[in-house]
């Protein structure tokens, strides 16, 4: 027990790394762009590759009528998430130690887990959402209009994961330093239920 | 079609003959123009290995070429106005080219030379001097632009100009024509005696690289024609050439040409500069103008000094010395480890060397042979170090390699001619198409030259391009000097006439270059750092419009309010942030330039409205695909009008 509880508030931990580095990365890429345009997404806001990025994505945003990418102070979740962020942390880190002192047992990792993998899929729900407004509710004065090969207004929702071409510029997301410290430490957590369990037996 | 192939493929096996029988010489001929064509390919995408920073000659610039491909990237407003950008013609810029003698709008430019550290080139700062009207530019390498140019007083014909010392601790002017000192209305027949040559030495903030006048040693009224600095062990010296000792004031080509020997003058500098720190020399009064770019306002400002510290050569025992060199020398270079001086004196069939350690021991046993205007001339067989024979026609202008070789050109039998020091011995001689003038190797006024590539610069325009009418611009020839023999590589044209070039290794200066400014830094007094700020302001006659642009608007772009007889003064900010997003400015009936504002940057043009109407003004820039839309009009009224200021951005359409 005293082996899953150690890897168990090492897992939990680890989610303390999104304060320091960022959970997404979204990348703009077009020829015109030969060193890259793009910007990271922290818990608590968005972060230009350079000081000038955000800007200059929205400036090139105006064009087809997007809406400006939010300031820290635009949306909720900016503040919510480090919060919520770091109570998990916080509870996952208290519930390794009571494992250690086997005031709880190893299932309290598992409920731990089970809690975090919601709200994280409910991270996600909501971050997606986000992506498909400022995709699609578009300025209807906007300079340039697209529309698909159904006649319906092209939508610039860049992806959750992956790449898409946008008019002339590539977008592609991908976890950034802290979103994969996120996952490695999710998964050390069930590792740690593993070990409990195993031990148990 | 069928004869022409087969006289094709007997060509191509004679090729190959050719190069098998030739094992033992030189192995590349035979393959010759295929492997020169990858030599100077620099594929698409692909940097080149130097930047060769190249003199405009009478253009007044300063243009940048890629090494090894020849290709132009820019040119440089420095001495001339530039529409292209508007400098010399916008309020900012107009400054940079005040001097003494009012507004000059025009230059000629000659030698560059890239700023040193420890006798290497640094990259920080390329200097170029104005022949004209005496003037030193310096040039930022981290925005490619002329940030500082100080007009050299006391000179004339500023030619033996502008090189800098091992340290950068001095970029150093020479004067070409020798004048009288003050300038007085006297004969010219009064000249021997009467006329000087100003030497001048104008000290250089090792941070800033800010440019001041340490002082000027008021030298016999010869030509200086060309000079460089010691290096090495001959460091805190200075050597120039000069011409007509004779001190001829008329029919020069004759009169100049009489002695059998002029000299190169040996300038211990740190001599001087000891004396000057001791209070030595006097000041005297002198009108020159001092114009200063600050990149924070981007504004540049001209101070007109007053006096100017001028040496007494003589009262200085021990700092200046002649050296006897034949036959009107011209090119005055001094050897990687500072040891040999080189004369080429144009008019002499020889090249003459001269050894700094012999002219030290020679100083040392005070064997003088004679002296001018007090100036003690050393004996020409006690400095010489050796002479090569015979080497061409016309020497003007040497270079180094890093394996102890020299290049030197020849005007008159128009080739360059390799061969070695200490030896003397010729080892190659590759003709120029034609006449050659100027040579570079990158590095090779420095203590390390870098010997892969030398370019020769031709003084004549004749080339072997397609024909463009009488007028034509000059050509340069690029050489590979990595073997034993030099291999001509490249012709590529170059404008203006290129006196001297100055190359460097790119990733000394590439990773440095700005790719726009700061908005948030932005000092100038006008600027509208956002739409917020944008207004129009009246004063009198004078209307003052702060005007911003961002793809793809002017803000504002409806004004009026403007009478006939205003001076209207826009004031551009470019809001945008972004590497390559400059826009133009250009209005109906402007008497000047357009304007090229660069992001973050604020430029002002002058218009004065002479028509009642409606007149557009736009970009001229191709800034995004919204950029034909990017236009204005401001409205001018009658000059009795009671039409109030009024402006707007925006405003629904009724």
């Amino acid at each position: 027990m005293k082996a899953a509880s150690a890897i168990m508030i090492i897992g939990s931990a680890l989610l303390l790394s999104l304060f320091i580095y960022p959970l997404w990365t979204v990348e703009l890429e077009a020829p015109q762009y030969p060193d890259g345009l793009g910007m990271y997404i922290h818990l608590d806001g968005l972060q230009g590759f350079t000081e000038y990025d955000l800007n200059n994505i929205d400036g090139l945003n105006h064009y087809i009528g997007m809406q400006k990418l939010p300031k820290p102070t635009d949306m909720w979740e900016f503040q919510t998430f480090p919060i919520v962020v770091g109570i998990m942390a916080g509870l996952g880190i208290l519930i390794g130690l009571l494992g250690f002192f086997k005031v709880v047992t190893y299932k309290w990792f598992l409920g731990w887990l089970i809690l975090m993998t919601v709200l994280g899929v409910a991270g996600m729900y909501d971050f997606n959402a986000w992506l498909v407004d400022y995709g699609t509710n578009l300025d209807p004065k906007a300079i340039i209009k697209v529309v698909d090969k159904e006649g319906n207004p092209f939508s610039y929702k860049p992806p959750l994961l992956g790449s898409r071409d946008i008019l002339n510029f590539t977008a592609v997301s991908y976890p950034a330093l802290g979103g994969i410290l996120l996952t490695v430490g999710m998964f050390l957590t069930f590792v740690a239920y593993l070990v409990g369990l195993k031990r148990a037996k | 079609m069928k004869i022409l192939n087969l006289g094709l493929g007997l060509l191509t096996v004679a090729a190959m003959f050719s190069c098998r029988s030739d094992d033992n010489g030189n192995k590349s001929q035979g393959a010759l123009s295929s492997n020169n064509a990858e030599k100077v390919y620099v594929a698409p995408g692909e940097h080149d290995e130097y930047y060769a920073f190249v003199s405009g000659g009478y253009s007044g610039n300063l243009t940048v070429y890629g090494l090894p491909s020849g290709r132009m990237f820019k040119e440089i407003p420095v001495f001339s106005q530039f529409p292209t950008s508007g400098y010399g013609y916008s309020e900012e810029t107009k400054p940079m080219l005040n001097t003494s003698h009012g507004f000059i709008p025009w230059g000629d430019s000659h030698h560059p030379d890239i700023s040193q550290t420890e006798g290497v080139t640094d990259g920080r700062w390329i200097f170029i001097n104005e022949n004209n009207t005496p003037r030193i530019a310096r040039i930022d390498l981290e925005t490619f632009e002329t940030t500082e140019i100080i007009e050299v007083p006391n000179s004339a014909g500023n030619h033996s100009s502008s090189f800098v010392t091992e340290n950068t601790e001095y970029v150093v002017a020479g004067t070409r024509f020798s004048v009288p000192v003050p300038q007085e209305d006297i004969s010219i027949k009064e000249y021997k005696g009467k006329f000087k040559g100003a030497l001048s030495f104008i000290s250089v903030d090792p941070e800033n690289g800010g440019m001041d006048i340490k002082f000027q040693l008021m030298m016999p009224g010869f030509n200086y024609d060309l000079s460089h600095p010691g290096r090495g062990q001959s460091h805190g010296w200075f050597f120039f050439t000069t011409y007509n000792t004779e001190e001829a004031n008329t029919l020069l080509e004759v009169n100049a040409s009489q002695n059998d020997k002029d000299f190169i003058a040996a300038v211990n500098w740190k001599k001087i500069e000891e004396y000057v720190n001791n209070g030595g020399g006097k000041m005297m009064p002198a009108k020159y103008a001092h114009n200063v770019y600050d990149h924070d306002t981007h504004v540049g400002t001209s101070t007109m000094k007053e006096e100017v510290r001028v040496i007494n050569p003589s009262d200085v025992p021990g700092a200046v010395f002649l050296l006897p060199t034949p036959k009107s020398p011209h090119g005055c270079d001094v050897s990687p480890d500072g040891q040999y001086i080189v004369g080429n004196g144009k008019l002499s069939a020889n090249l003459t060397v001269h050894s700094f350690p012999k002219m030290l021991e020679a100083i040392e046993n005070e064997k003088f042979d004679g002296d001018a205007y007090g100036i003690p001339i050393l004996s020409f067989e006690d400095v010489l170090a050796g002479q090569v024979e015979q080497a061409g026609l016309g020497p003007l202008h040497t270079e180094f390699d890093d394996k102890g070789n020299a290049y030197t050109t020849f005007f008159i039998s128009s080739e360059v001619v390799k061969w070695k020091l200490d030896t003397w011995e010729v080892v190659d001689r590759k003709p120029t198409y034609y006449s050659v003038g100027h040579l570079t190797i990158p590095g090779g006024n420095s203590r390390e030259p870098d010997g892969k590539y030398m370019f020769a610069m031709n003084k004549i325009t004749k080339d072997r391009y397609l024909p463009t009418g009488p007028e034509l611009e000059h050509s340069a020839q690029l050489y590979d000097i990595s073997g034993e023999k030099m291999e001509l590589i490249l012709d590529f044209p170059t404008h203006g006439e290129p006196h001297y070039a100055a190359a460097i290794k790119a990733d000394k200066v590439a990773p440095n270059s700005k790719k726009f400014y700061k908005l948030a830094d932005n000092k100038h007094p006008h600027a509208a750092k956002s739409e917020a700020d944008t207004k129009v302001v009246r004063d009198g006659k004078e209307v003052h419009v702060y005007l911003t642009t961002i793809r793809s608007h002017f803000s504002p772009d409806n004004i009026e309010g403007i009478k006939v007889g205003d001076k209207v003064y826009f004031h551009i900010t470019n809001l945008e942030q972004d590497f390559d997003v400059p826009h133009g400015f250009a209005v109906i009936g402007q008497n000047n330039s357009e304007l090229l504002i660069m992001p973050g940057q604020t430029k002002t043009t002058v218009w004065e409205p002479k028509q009642v109407g409606v007149w557009p003004f736009y970009c001229t820039d191709f800034c995004s695909a919204l950029h034909q839309e990017m236009q204005g009009y401001i409205r001018v009224s009658p000059e009795d009008s009671d039409i109030e200021l009024d402006w707007s951005l925006g405003e629904d359409v009724e």
